[in-house]
């Protein structure tokens, strides 16, 4: 509560004082992180922060006690308490408790089964293999840790008097820290000083949330801005913020100097660790979050833990295994009382307790009990479970080998971020795609628009496309070759300070986080360094012809407004604006290429056509440029106006309705007494020292692309960065119409506008995208009438309710005014119909008194602490009313490369495809033909209602309907039902009354479309379809908004792509493309599914095989707990000689060749139904246990019974008829066989003897009841050994043999078929399938 | 180059796989694909082995002849059984004969063993019940047996047992003596070796006495014989390299049979005079000095005399479950083949239908 009231009174101080202009909201904005980062509150405590100088020594002591210094250790243990912390660690396996139990339980005297040491040995394998993979992975993260600790920096040290370098771990808080262009910031830090002259710098965060795009940060106002740098030895001031927390999105706190006077601290204050320094020069800031309190750290979080439907299958039969222990127990506890109670008379081979008397027979009974669950431990497959992760590494290695899933253009392979669920993927049912940038490859291209009811259908536009679609794929190819030379010479003018510390930052966050390397062929040639920058495909627009040629009218020197029609005049007014909003209604950034972090500010010079007036406007530019919240442009373009009457004729298009502005009057005095405040700093030298060669440079190292561009100065190197790909396309197509946004400020946009010049808009306001809204705006100051123009774009349904309804005074502009809106229309649903992104743009013009009532409200919107965030929306939404129509977009987004067959193949696969998306339903139903989701043969089925009950009766009809026809006369094999569902219809359906109805419903059908559903609605289908349905499912996306329906789902998978890392980080594989998803799925998927399941019955059947043998043998030996086997081969038989070669069979076995898999998904099949491990496979497989073990023991007994043979040399033929039988058994269940299966098969069974023969030629006295001694020698000389050896195996085999000969010769199931496909011709196999 | 974050001069593919048939997972693999042209041949084959095998080993087995007599309660042993029912007699001496006919002479190498029933060496607790350390003559052992023999370890005062441990205390001490009879009064005592009956690694390496080898009674002194045995260890026998931890009937006994039923060996026939080629046809008679009581387990002892082959004793089981087998194999594959014949169309045939 106190906080709450210091921040109050702390906002209220700053609304109070006037100087406070500077809260623009963010732009870079939030909207991704939001979803996913929950803000923290932090617990109360605010940090104050004191720099770290002699003269606060000891404040600073006082206060920076307790916090963290930079240095951090990810390691989980240290030298010294890894024994111990690792040991306590493993102790929370329930596994790692078994074989503690049962080595406690030997302890006990009674019940001790085996000599005390040699229970205790699994455990200490097991250990000591856990804690020597923990130690190995800890060592790397501890040599990881090292590297970023002493990587350096500059610091401010007292003593020096200056900056020196040092360690990134010997960094505190309070250091003020001097950082260069590309380097990587090593705490989190608040920014007092930037080299640019605005007061900004900008950071890279693709190691935090791997978006490419550039933020931008401000300076803590009141510090100098700009020439000189802030003395840290003058820095006097205190910073007080909120404690550590892991909210990337939020910063709190405020600055006070020493005269009590307080500024305010946000989140565009905060440099944040991780990231990296672009386009300014220098910058210094002062520690606030060291180390692991940085939000970097914070965010850190490990990898994900999920549990497979096969492991959760595997602990059922489990818990078999210890029922049949229990079983086998009991039954040798009762035998052995019995067994007692036989005896009149106390046997000499009753052994007396030490004090002479003998156990009760119930007693005795109780005891062996327990004796016999030391004896049969091996029952519970532990060693399983270690085996299973050894051979999901494995697996895993594998998958990220496989070249198939390697994508040239973005180098990056398949990532596994989840290491337990390989063979989930096996199993898949479902499949939720989201699909913009899942199915298409999100690169947005303008394809065609509309303005003011007339569509402009681009059609060369059209054909380009299609022409790429095509070229791209070579295009790589040939491109890598030659471009080589021209990315040399970016190497060089992209000053790359601190090469290697960039590669190293990459990690700093997780290492998993893969770099979003951009191929660049991909990008233009001049931008090879930024993957954000659109592709040529995207950048060049071909203008149609019949708009450029209305286009050109207007902007040509000799147009003149025709006054005389007012249609014709609203039309040219119309296309200009609609030009314009999308030029300046966007967050796009401007780069040039050949400075690519290099912020566009300088316009160059002299190559524009308008030569002497551009001069002029140029230094009228820097000169505003340099001073900062002037409202130059405005006063720049007035004058100059007045001066050249030519172009005051040309804007006269701007004109209609000129009003000089009034309002502005108040807000520039503000300005410019704050304007007053920077005066000192003009006089310092306007130009950066530093800056100024780079500038040079960076002309000068394109002199010949200048030349040949003249007629478009400058255009064609411009390089955008956008947040979505959307407003890319839109600048690009603004561009292509010589509509050029040449540059971007915080306060100011710049576009250069054909014949016209630049324009220079002021920006007042960027209301940010939302997806309540789904729309944004921006609030600009025209530059020739001087009017607050609000220009806005968004979703067509949003854009279309909220414009100008209101009557006017003019019937016919009315009219026209309802004609464009439903010629508007019809363009839309045309557009949406032809699978295209629809925009609808639309502006208003505000009037002075308007705007600031409405600045009035929106400014305490943004300074309000409470609910600011809806504060903010209520204003933007108060805002975006009585829009004026200008037209609408359509942009395409291409399908991804081998889409359809992927989907097509996953079809087959018996996976149900759901998309999900936020687009419109016709939109939707589009991509959703072309990518082969529906088939034209099939029948749609659409539900949109707008109520409940519709819903419900709708969903009714729908079944009734989709049954008769299925069971009717037509419904025949190819006709099958595919459901489009709209969001408000989905919500409707996911009414707690209709989900069961709707379930039903979607059962029936091949394919769901959701369109307009929100990031919860997937994420609710998602997780409907998993638990009502009990399918595994996979979720599928790319962006922010499919985080939530990744984290639900059984398998999420994102891809790596244009969207930013937030799905990839919430995944548990992360692929390029979707097409990668089918060979992930039906190969590696099938393998991993078949392989594990495979190699866990075999683990089962092992040890149930070899175990029981030692259970037929209690019926001879009294039920007393003895064993026939040394007790040393007896533990590591388990643990040695059978243990390699089912973790090869696990990782390496291949039912099918790949291409046989890719060929027929239908083979996918098994895996989803769980064919490989069955219940019943399971029992058969006991059952084979049973008898294999029946035979192994018996078949021995029979021929040594009534012999003089003695105990352990009769166990000798038994162990090793038992290896033999258990190695060949996996020879017979491999599918393939490979030298490594052959080396670690014969390399077991050669151990064993190796082994044994060593053991029972050195030991006389060891291992005492159990002395082996000798005994494998004489056996060996002994023929009947290995008579006995022979005949047991192959009787024991025999009937696997035989059953599994008798299956693929007499009843071959479909997979038993697909392999006999494998050596037919691709003709006689389609015929087979279609037979 | 491309590499915006990699260092200058990286490579441009740093992430693609290596493209190796092993990481691919294209190594070259042998399939074992089960089809009738392998499997039947195989079937057939193994069936025809197992059977001639089978029929080797019946002709082996067939030429090893075993007589088996059970003394437990034939005859005059009957009142020695009773009387080794009563503990408090246990002391006293009782003797027995058995007689028995051999209607074939037993051809070369003749073994005599003694057979139990119904006692369990192989019981886990009677198992453990010895001490292998003093066995092999170690002087600290032998003084300090090992805790496994608890109760047989040291008599109540604290002298120490050799050999301690239940196993030894309860050996078999019945004494054998196997007379021929070539006619009605005359009574050949059959000449038998007591020694070279256990493993030669047993006798030489295993099992040692302590020193001084030369004198057990001092080697052995400062310990006691075992709760049930007449005399100390080193007066087993009257051979001078057959006392003490070494006596041969010690150490067949010490190694525990697997099975309740077992017999061991009790002698070998010394070849010489008549019995140069085995034991002739005709009558024999066992004198048995009855000690050891089986009455409260419900055990039996037996007499056995058997020659051996190549494949040790009597062993009929081996032969007969090679043939059967066999015999099994051949059925199954003469079924497959029938099989095979009549649907071989169905399973590769489908494209003719």
């Amino acid at each position: 509560m106190g906080d709450q009231m210091q921040w109050a009174r702390f906002r209220w101080q700053r609304l109070v004082s006037a100087e406070a202009s500077y809260s623009r909201e963010d732009t870079f904005s939030s909207r991704r992180c939001s979803t996913t980062y929950q803000p923290s509150r932090s617990g109360g405590k605010h940090r104050t922060v004191i720099p770290c100088l002699a003269r606060f020594n000891e404040e600073y002591e006082k206060v920076s006690k307790s916090y963290m210094n930079n240095s951090i250790r990810t390691t989980k243990y240290t030298l010294l308490n890894f024994i111990p912390m690792n040991l306590f660690e493993q102790f929370h396996r329930a596994a790692n408790l078994y074989f503690l139990f049962i080595v406690v339980l030997n302890w006990v005297p009674v019940v001790e089964a085996f000599q005390k040491e040699i229970t205790v040995i699994p455990l200490v394998v097991v250990l000591t293999v856990i804690a020597f993979k923990d130690g190995l992975e800890d060592y790397r993260r501890y040599n990881f840790d090292k590297q970023i600790n002493n990587i350096l920096t500059k610091v401010y040290s007292k003593k020096h008097q200056q900056y020196i370098d040092k360690c990134w771990k010997e960094v505190h808080v309070g250091d003020f820290i001097r950082l260069s262009c590309n380097e990587i910031i090593p705490a989190d830090m608040v920014l007092i000083h930037s080299s640019d002259p605005d007061g900004i710098c900008h950071i890279e965060t693709a190691n935090l949330d791997g978006e490419t795009n550039l933020k931008q940060r401000q300076v803590v106002k009141g510090f100098p801005e700009q020439g000189f740098e802030v003395n840290p030895e003058k820095f006097n001031s205190r910073i007080e913020c909120e404690s550590p927390n892991n909210d990337l999105n939020r910063f709190r706190g405020f600055v006070e100097h020493p005269n009590k006077e307080r500024v305010g601290l946000y989140k565009d204050n905060l440099l944040l660790r991780g990231c990296t320094i672009r386009n300014t020069e220098a910058v210094v800031g002062i520690v606030v979050y060291a180390g692991h309190e940085t939000k970097a750290m914070l965010n850190n979080s490990g990898p994900r833990y999920k549990r497979s439907k096969l492991e959760r299958r595997l602990n059922v039969d489990v818990l078999w295994s210890v029922v049949l222990l229990l079983l086998m127990c009991l039954t040798t506890a009762i035998g052995h009382g019995i067994w007692l109670n036989n005896f009149a008379e106390d046997p000499p081979f009753v052994v007396p307790e030490p004090n002479g008397k003998q156990t009760q027979p119930a007693l005795a009974g109780f005891y062996m009990f327990w004796t016999m669950i030391i004896v049969l431990q091996v029952l519970i497959p532990i060693s399983l479970y270690v085996s299973i992760e050894i051979v999901k590494l494995g697996q895993i290695f594998f998958i990220q080998s496989d070249i198939d899933l390697y994508n040239k253009k973005l180098d990056s392979t398949i990532q596994c971020r989840a290491l337990n669920i390989t063979e989930d993927l096996g199993q898949i049912q479902y499949i939720f795609s989201d699909k913009t940038g899942t199915l298409t490859e999100n690169k947005m291209v303008f394809r065609r628009c509309s303005i003011a009811g007339v569509e402009y259908s681009h059609k060369d536009n059209g054909k380009r496309l299609e022409l790429y679609q095509d070229v791209d794929s070579d295009d790589e190819e040939y491109q890598t070759g030659t471009l080589n030379t021209k990315s040399d010479l970016k190497a060089q003018s992209c000053k790359t300070l601190n090469r290697p510390r960039s590669s190293s930052s990459l990690n700093t966050l997780t290492d998993r986080c893969p770099s979003l390397h951009v191929g660049y062929a991909q990008t233009d040639t001049h931008s090879p360094c930024h993957m954000a920058f659109s592709s040529r495909m995207e950048r060049d627009v071909v203008p149609d012809p019949q708009l450029l040629r209305k286009y050109n009218l207007i902007s040509s020197p000799s147009f003149m407004p025709d006054e005389s029609s007012e249609s014709g005049s609203l039309e040219t007014k119309y296309i200009i604006e609609f030009f314009l909003a999308l030029a300046v209604c966007n967050t796009v950034v401007v780069s040039y290429p050949n400075q690519p972090r290099q912020r566009a500010r300088f316009p160059d010079i002299g190559r524009t056509p308008l030569k002497s007036l551009e001069e002029v406007k140029q230094l009228f530019q820097r000169f505003s440029v340099r001073r900062f919240n002037t409202p130059s442009s405005l006063n720049g373009t007035d004058s100059l106006s007045n001066s050249t009457s030519s172009f005051t004729s040309r804007l006269s298009i701007f004109k209609t309705r000129t009003k000089t502005p009034t309002l502005f009057k108040g807000k520039e005095e503000n300005i410019s007494e704050s304007s007053q405040k920077d005066q000192p700093s003009e006089n310092q030298p306007p130009c950066n020292i530093e800056y100024q060669p780079e500038v040079e440079e960076a002309a000068g190292s394109l002199p010949s692309k200048s030349e040949s561009t003249t007629t478009q100065p400058g255009a064609g190197e411009l390089n955008y960065e956008a947040e979505s790909p959307d407003e890319a396309a839109l600048v690009h197509a603004a561009r292509a119409y010589k509509c050029t946004l040449q540059a971007r400020t915080p306060d100011q946009l710049t576009v250069q506008l054909a014949a016209v010049g630049d324009l220079n808009f002021q920006l007042l306001h960027i209301l940010p995208f939302d997806s309540v809204r789904k729309r944004m705006s921006v609030v600009v100051r025209h530059p020739v009438t001087g009017q607050v123009v609000v220009y806005s774009k968004g979703a067509d349904s949003v854009i279309m309710d909220l414009l100008d309804n209101s009557p006017k005074d003019d019937i016919q502009l009315e009219k026209i005014l309802r004609k464009i809106k439903e010629q508007t229309q019809k363009h839309l649903d045309d557009y949406a119909r032809e699978g295209l992104r629809t925009l609808c743009i639309a502006y208003k013009v505000l009037s002075d008194a308007e705007y600031e009532e409405w600045l009035k409200l929106h400014f305490l919107a943004e300074t309000s602490i409470v609910n600011r965030e809806e504060l903010l929306l209520e204003s933007a939404v108060k805002l975006e009313t009585n829009l004026i129509l200008l037209g609408a977009t359509g942009i395409v987004d291409r399908l991804q490369e081998g889409v359809p067959e992927t989907i097509e193949a996953l079809q087959k696969a018996g996976i149900k495809i759901w998309v999900l998306t936020g687009d419109k339903q016709e939109t939707a139903i589009n991509i959703a033909y072309s990518c082969k989701l529906l088939r034209p043969t099939e029948k749609v089925v659409t539900a949109n209602c707008n109520s409940k009950d519709c819903c419900e009766v709708l969903l009714n009809t729908l079944i009734k309907e989709i049954g008769e026809s299925v069971h009717g006369p037509s419904g025949g094999p190819g006709s099958g039902f595919s459901l489009v569902i709209d969001g408000k219809t989905l919500e409707y359906a996911l009414h707690e009354s209709l989900v069961e109805t709707f379930l039903e419903l979607t059962k029936q059908c091949r394919a769901v479309v959701c369109c307009r559903s929100t990031p919860l609605q997937k994420s609710q289908v998602v997780k409907l379809v998993r638990e009502k349905l009990e399918v595994l499912a996979l979720a599928i996306g790319d962006g922010a908004n499919d985080v939530s329906m990744i984290q639900v789902a059984d398998v999420g998978i994102g891809i790596s792509g244009q969207e930013g890392m937030q799905a990839v980080m919430s995944s548990d594989f992360a692929i390029s493309r979707f097409k990668h998803l089918s060979k992930l799925l039906l190969v590696h998927g099938h393998w991993c599914y078949t392989r594990l399941a495979n190699m866990v019955l075999y683990f089962f059947y092992k040890n149930v095989a070899y175990v029981n043998l030692l259970f037929w043998y209690q019926f001879f030996c009294g039920f007393s707990g003895s064993t026939m086997t040394n007790y040393w081969i007896l533990i590591f038989f388990n643990l040695l000689f059978t243990s390699a070669p089912p973790v090869i069979y696990g990782i390496l076995d291949k039912d099918f060749p790949a291409e046989t898999l890719t060929r027929l998904p239908e083979l996918y099949k098994s895996g989803q139904s769980s064919e490989a491990y069955l219940p019943s496979t399971f029992w058969l497989t006991m059952l084979d246990a049973f008898y294999q073990s029946l035979v192994c023991f018996f078949l021995p007994y029979f021929v040594y019974a009534d012999s003089d043979i003695s105990v352990f040399s009769f166990g000798m033929p038994i162990n090793t008829c038992a290896l033999l039988i258990i190695l060949l058994h996996l020879v017979l269940e491999s599918k393939t066989l490979t030298w490594i299966h052959a080396v670690v098969l014969i390399g077991s069974g050669l151990f064993y003897f190796v082994f044994a023969v060593i053991f029972s030629a050195t030991c006389v006295t060891c291992n005492s009841p159990a002395n082996p001694f000798g005994i494998m020698e004489k056996y060996m000389s002994d023929p009947v050994f290995f008579l006995v050896c022979v005949l047991t195996t192959v009787v024991a085999l025999l009937p696997r043999f035989l059953y599994r000969y008798v299956q693929s010769i007499l009843f071959p199931t479909p997979t038993c078929k697909a392999a006999q496909f494998d050596k037919m011709t691709p003709e006689e196999c389609s015929r087979e399938i279609k037979a | 180059m491309s590499n915006r974050k990699g260092p200058p001069g990286s490579q441009p593919f740093m992430k693609r796989p290596d493209n190796t048939a092993f990481k691919q997972q294209k190594l070259p693999a042998w399939t074992p694909t089960l089809k009738a042209e392998t499997v039947l041949p195989f079937f057939f084959l193994s069936g025809v082995a197992c059977i001639t095998i089978g029929v080797l080993l019946i002709i082996t087995a067939a030429g090893v002849q075993e007589m088996k007599v059970d003394y437990t309660e034939e005859r005059d042993c009957a009142d020695c059984y009773s009387l080794r029912l009563d503990r408090a007699k246990s002391t006293s001496d009782c003797a027995c004969t058995v007689s028995f006919s051999l209607s074939e002479a037993f051809k070369g190498d003749v073994f005599m063993y003694y057979g139990l029933t119904n006692f369990y060496q192989n019981q886990r607790h009677y198992m453990v019940s010895r001490d292998d350390a003093q066995l092999v003559g170690r002087q600290y052992n032998l003084k300090n047996p090992s805790i496994t023999c608890v109760p047989f370890d040291k008599y109540k005062n604290g002298t120490p047992i050799a050999p301690c441990g239940a196993i030894a205390n309860s050996i078999f001490n019945d004494t054998l003596q196997l007379f021929y009879h070539s006619d009605k009064n005359t009574e050949t005592p059959v000449p038998l070796l007591k020694t070279d009956i256990t493993w030669f690694t047993d006798r030489t390496v295993k099992f040692q006495n302590p020193s001084p080898k030369d004198n057990l009674t001092a080697a052995f002194s400062g310990t006691a014989r075992p709760f049930y045995w007449r005399k100390p260890v080193y007066q087993l026998s009257v051979e001078e390299n057959n006392n003490g931890f070494v006596n041969e009937d010690l150490i067949v006994w010490m190694r525990q049979a697997a099975f309740p039923s077992f017999k061991k060996l009790y002698g070998r026939l010394n070849r010489t005079q008549e019995f140069n080629d085995g034991l002739p046809a005709g009558n024999y008679s066992v004198k048995i000095s009855y000690n050891y009581p089986v009455g409260k387990f419900k055990g039996r002892k037996s007499v056995i005399l058997s020659t051996v082959s190549w494949l040790g004793g009597q062993n009929n089981f081996l032969g007969i479950a090679y043939s059967t087998s066999g015999a099994i194999t051949l059925v199954v594959a003469i079924i497959l083949t029938v099989v095979h014949l009549k649907f071989r169309k169905k399973p590769l045939g489908l494209e003719e239908e």
